[in-house]
Parts: structure tokens; C-alpha cells; sequence
């Protein structure tokens, strides 16, 4: 135990700590949105199309996360183009996004003079590396989203359930999705540093489904996948430091055997 | 009298290809008006058309001033087969958000009351906490008639609300729905020609245009008069009708 109140007093122990803690109640509050709505997959292809920003950026020399930013934003729109403009089908136009932006990513990586040493970081997450401007961008991002939930639960939970009668109800259902898109687009981006591109849509996901064995509550789910994601992660952190393994794949081990092991419970109780 | 709601020369479709073409249409306090017709005839598009989901090409719908406005007193059942039964979200809250409907926001507490009160009013008050994946198709329609309700709509508007529903909630249903035409004009697609002869005083009959009949009994005369190809067939108690392409 002392071992672990040890670790505290570092200072990139502290950070990651915190960054945990963010990334929990982000991705849990977002997660609950994008499992009740179906729209997983969409969400992962904003995220690996954001690769290519973050290639962009390398290429060009500014800030990854700002290019990533750029690109979940154009590939959010783009899906939505493509899908109601161009009439392709959706999971089409998803998955035309994704391994575009992929793709993007890897060509400007290559273009790139020089070794790029953090790409790893980016595809895989290294929660141990955050910075403190990166924890600033992650508290306001926390803020936006629990002010938003918390002023506007009822009718984020009515135009999510049924789109149709919150807009016979004249609900500004267009102008909430577009909104709660971006905040899913930013989601994604200011958590790839705690688990990385490839892996993000774990703590999107599966901190939701062990919520959902306990409860059918929109609000409840949104609260305890928040839990189940900041016990995953913490437990993930520890883990990756004690037995020296990358920590967005122990996170993720670590939220699936949770995960597992709950619903097994499930089961035989 | 003035009608509450009144169609003139509507066209309107998905795309630009119109489902319903030159539809004309009044709908009066105190009607109850069963909407009949083919999959794909347009009895779906109508209602939408009616509450503002889709867009007229042509024609125009009116209503009447006390009913005008972006949030107009029409309580709604949709088709529960396009409701996500996996959704996370309790009995309590579908019914709650039937109240967005109202102009006035009113506290969270008579809010709270409202919903409770209309759910014992149903006989549904015990499955207020529970998730709606966990209902049957008569609790289901229950639900969702209690979320149409809780506005205290001018006019209740329902979508096929006897489908996955057994025969004594249809009854219940249709009993209620009876009840309610007292004080509310009630427009309903329904698949069921029995039901509908039983319980609607006049019938639109819905095939890319709209046929209207004055009275809930078909005659050989309306057949003959609105081209409208419905054939009844009389067997033991109930009759049954059956419907067949409107000729051009």
C-alpha cells in the first residue's frame, strides 16, 4: 500500500492520476450518449480519421492535438455530407472517413524529416506522458460537458430516445446534434493521450456496457459508467506501472475483465 | 363550425417523389377519423405531413387559430416498431417528456405529479420505474398513449397503435380511446378493418390520394362514387375488408 501512496509524489504519476479522472467522466458521460444512440461506429471513425491530423501537424509543425481537432471536425461533417449529400450509405461513407483520415496520417508521417517519437503515444495512448497544458484542455472540455448534461438532461435524453416527437415538440433536434458531434469530436481528441486512437473507443464503450448490467436509467448509466471507467483506469494505471506494460492496452484489459467478470456474476447470482 | 385542421391540395413524399399527391382533408373537433389503405399508400406521410415532419411540396395545411403555433396541442403515438426498445429510459421519463409538448414550463414537482397521476389513470402505475425493454406490447402502447396524453392534446394522433398488442388490450384500448373522443378528435391508422368499422365515425381510405367517406359504413355507393377499392366481407361477427390497388 505504501507503495502506491509513494507513487503519488511523483509528479508524472500525479498528472496521469488526474488526467484519469478526466478522461473517466468525459468519456463516461459521452460513451453513455453514443451506446444509447447506436452511433458507435461513427464515433470510431471520427477518431482514426483524426490520425490524419495529427500527421498533418507533424508534417507541418504545430500542435497534434490542434490537427486532430481540425480533422475529427471535417470528418464528422464529412460523414454527414456524404451520407445525406451524396446519398452513400452511412456505414459506407463511416468507414470511407476512417481509413482516409488513417491513411492521410500515415503519408504525412512518412513525409516527415526526421523520426517522429511520439506516434506511439498517439496511436496507443500513453495516459503516464500528459502534460499540464494537455490537463488544462481536458478540465475545460469536462466542464463544457457537465454543464451542458446537467442543463439540458431532459432534452438531450428526449431528442436521443425519440427524434421524431421531441420535433413535433419543436425541439432544435438539429442544432443538439450537431452540438453533442462535436463534443463527442472533442472527446475523442482530448483522450487520445490517456488511451490512444486504436483504443479509445474502450473507454467509450465498455465502462457503458458494465453499467448497463445494473441499471436502464439514462442518468444512472451516465454516473456509473463514470465509475466503472475511472476504476478501470486507475486500475489500468497501476497496473502498467507495477508490471512495466504499455497503459492503454492494461486499461483496457483491465475495463474488459471488470466487465467480465460482472456480467459472469450476472449469470450465476 | 371551423375545423380544427384543414388540408387543402397537399403533395408531399420523401425526396421529391411524393407519397401523397393533391390531398385535401378537414378534421373537426369531435372526429374520429380512421385512416386505411395499402403499405406505402401514404397513411404514415399524412400524419407526418399533419404534425410538421415533413414538408408540403405543394398545398398547404392549416389549423385553426387556438391550435396554431411551434408547439401545437396534437398528442402523437408513433409506430412503436421504429422505437429503440434497448434504449436506456425508464417508463417515468417517456412519459415525462410528453410534457415538452406544453408551452408553459411548470414545476418539477407537479410535473412529477402530473406523470403519476396519468400512469394510476391507465392502470400502469407499477411499471413507473421500469425500463422500457422490460415491457410487453400492451404496456409498450400504454406508455406511449400516457406520453401522447399528458399535454392534454386537442387532438391525438396515432400510428398503427394495435400492432404487438394482444386482443383484451385492444379492447381496453379502443374503449379508452372512445372515452377520450369526448372531449378530444382522434385521427388513427389502423391495419385492423374490424376495429376500424367498430369504433371510427368517418374513414380516409389512403393510396397516393386521399378518399374520404363521411360514415364508418362503406357502401357499394361510396365504392362506386370515390373509386375506392375496399371489398367487405362478412364474416360471422366481424366484418373484414379487405383492400386492393386504388385504379388510376
Amino acid at each position: 500500500m505504501s507503495a502506491v501512496i509513494e507513487l503519488f509524489k511523483y509528479d508524472f504519476f500525479l498528472k496521469a492520476f488526474i488526467a484519469a479522472v478526466f478522461a473517466s467522466i468525459s468519456c463516461g458521460v459521452i460513451g453513455s450518449y453514443i451506446v444509447s444512440r447506436r452511433i458507435v461506429f461513427i464515433s470510431g471513425g471520427i477518431t482514426h480519421a483524426s490520425f490524419g491530423g495529427i500527421g498533418l501537424a507533424f508534417f507541418l509543425g504545430f500542435n497534434p492535438i490542434l490537427g486532430a481537432v481540425i480533422f475529427a471536425i471535417i470528418s464528422a461533417l464529412g460523414i454527414q455530407f456524404f451520407t445525406k449529400v451524396a446519398e452513400i450509405r452511412e456505414d459506407s461513407s463511416i468507414a470511407i472517413w476512417w481509413s482516409l483520415g488513417m491513411a492521410l496520417g500515415i503519408i504525412f508521417v512518412f513525409l516527415t524529416p526526421g523520426y517522429t517519437p511520439n506516434l506511439m503515444s498517439y496511436l496507443f495512448g500513453n495516459i503516464l506522458t500528459v502534460t499540464v497544458s494537455e490537463l488544462w484542455w481536458m478540465l475545460a472540455l469536462n466542464i463544457v460537458i457537465i454543464s451542458f448534461f446537467v442543463l439540458f438532461f431532459s432534452k438531450i435524453l428526449y431528442i436521443a430516445f425519440d427524434e421524431e416527437f421531441a420535433k413535433t415538440a419543436g425541439l432544435p433536434v438539429d442544432f443538439f446534434n450537431y452540438l453533442i458531434m462535436s463534443l463527442i469530436a472533442l472527446t475523442v481528441v482530448l483522450n487520445i493521450r490517456v488511451v490512444g486512437i486504436i483504443l479509445i473507443l474502450s473507454l467509450l464503450t465498455i465502462p457503458q456496457a458494465t453499467a448497463n448490467l445494473f441499471t436502464n436509467d439514462f442518468k444512472k448509466l451516465l454516473i456509473l459508467s463514470s465509475v466503472f471507467a475511472f476504476i478501470g483506469t486507475i486500475s489500468g494505471l497501476f497496473i502498467s506501472y507495477f508490471l512495466d506494460i504499455p497503459s492503454g492496452a492494461a486499461i483496457i484489459f483491465t475495463l474488459v475483465i471488470i466487465f467480465g467478470i460482472l456480467r459472469l456474476m450476472k449469470v450465476f447470482i | 363550425m371551423d375545423p380544427l385542421i384543414k388540408i387543402v391540395n397537399l403533395t408531399v413524399g420523401y425526396d421529391k417523389t411524393p407519397v401523397l399527391k393533391g390531398v385535401n382533408l378537414e378534421i373537426f373537433e369531435h372526429d374520429f377519423l380512421g385512416v386505411i389503405g395499402p403499405n406505402g399508400g401514404g397513411k404514415t406521410t399524412l400524419l407526418k405531413a399533419i404534425l410538421g415532419l415533413l414538408k408540403p411540396t405543394e398545398g398547404k395545411i392549416e389549423f385553426r387559430n387556438d391550435i396554431k403555433g411551434k408547439k401545437k396541442p396534437i398528442g402523437y403515438l408513433p409506430q412503436v416498431r421504429h422505437i429503440d426498445r434497448k434504449f436506456p429510459i425508464t417508463v417515468f421519463d417517456v412519459v415525462k417528456s410528453g410534457l415538452m409538448m406544453l408551452n408553459d414550463s411548470i414545476s418539477l414537482v407537479s410535473e412529477k405529479q402530473r406523470v403519476d397521476d396519468l400512469l394510476n389513470e391507465m392502470g400502469i402505475f407499477e411499471i413507473r420505474d421500469k425500463a422500457i425493454g422490460e415491457l410487453s406490447g400492451g404496456q409498450m402502447q400504454r406508455v406511449y398513449l400516457c406520453r401522447a396524453l399528458i399535454s392534454n392534446p386537442k387532438i391525438l394522433i396515432l400510428d398503427e397503435p394495435d400492432t404487438f398488442v394482444d386482443n383484451r388490450f385492444e379492447g381496453e384500448l379502443y374503449e379508452k380511446l372512445r372515452e377520450l373522443n369526448q372531449n378530444i378528435s382522434i385521427v388513427l391508422v389502423s391495419h385492423d378493418m374490424g376495429t376500424i368499422v367498430k369504433y371510427v365515425k368517418t374513414i380516409a381510405c389512403v393510396n397516393e390520394k386521399l378518399h374520404y367517406h363521411s360514415s364508418n359504413r362503406i357502401t357499394q355507393k361510396d365504392l362506386d362514387e370515390y373509386n375506392c377499392p375496399i371489398q367487405i366481407i362478412k364474416y360471422g361477427e366481424v366484418p373484414h375488408i379487405i383492400l386492393k390497388h386504388h385504379p388510376e
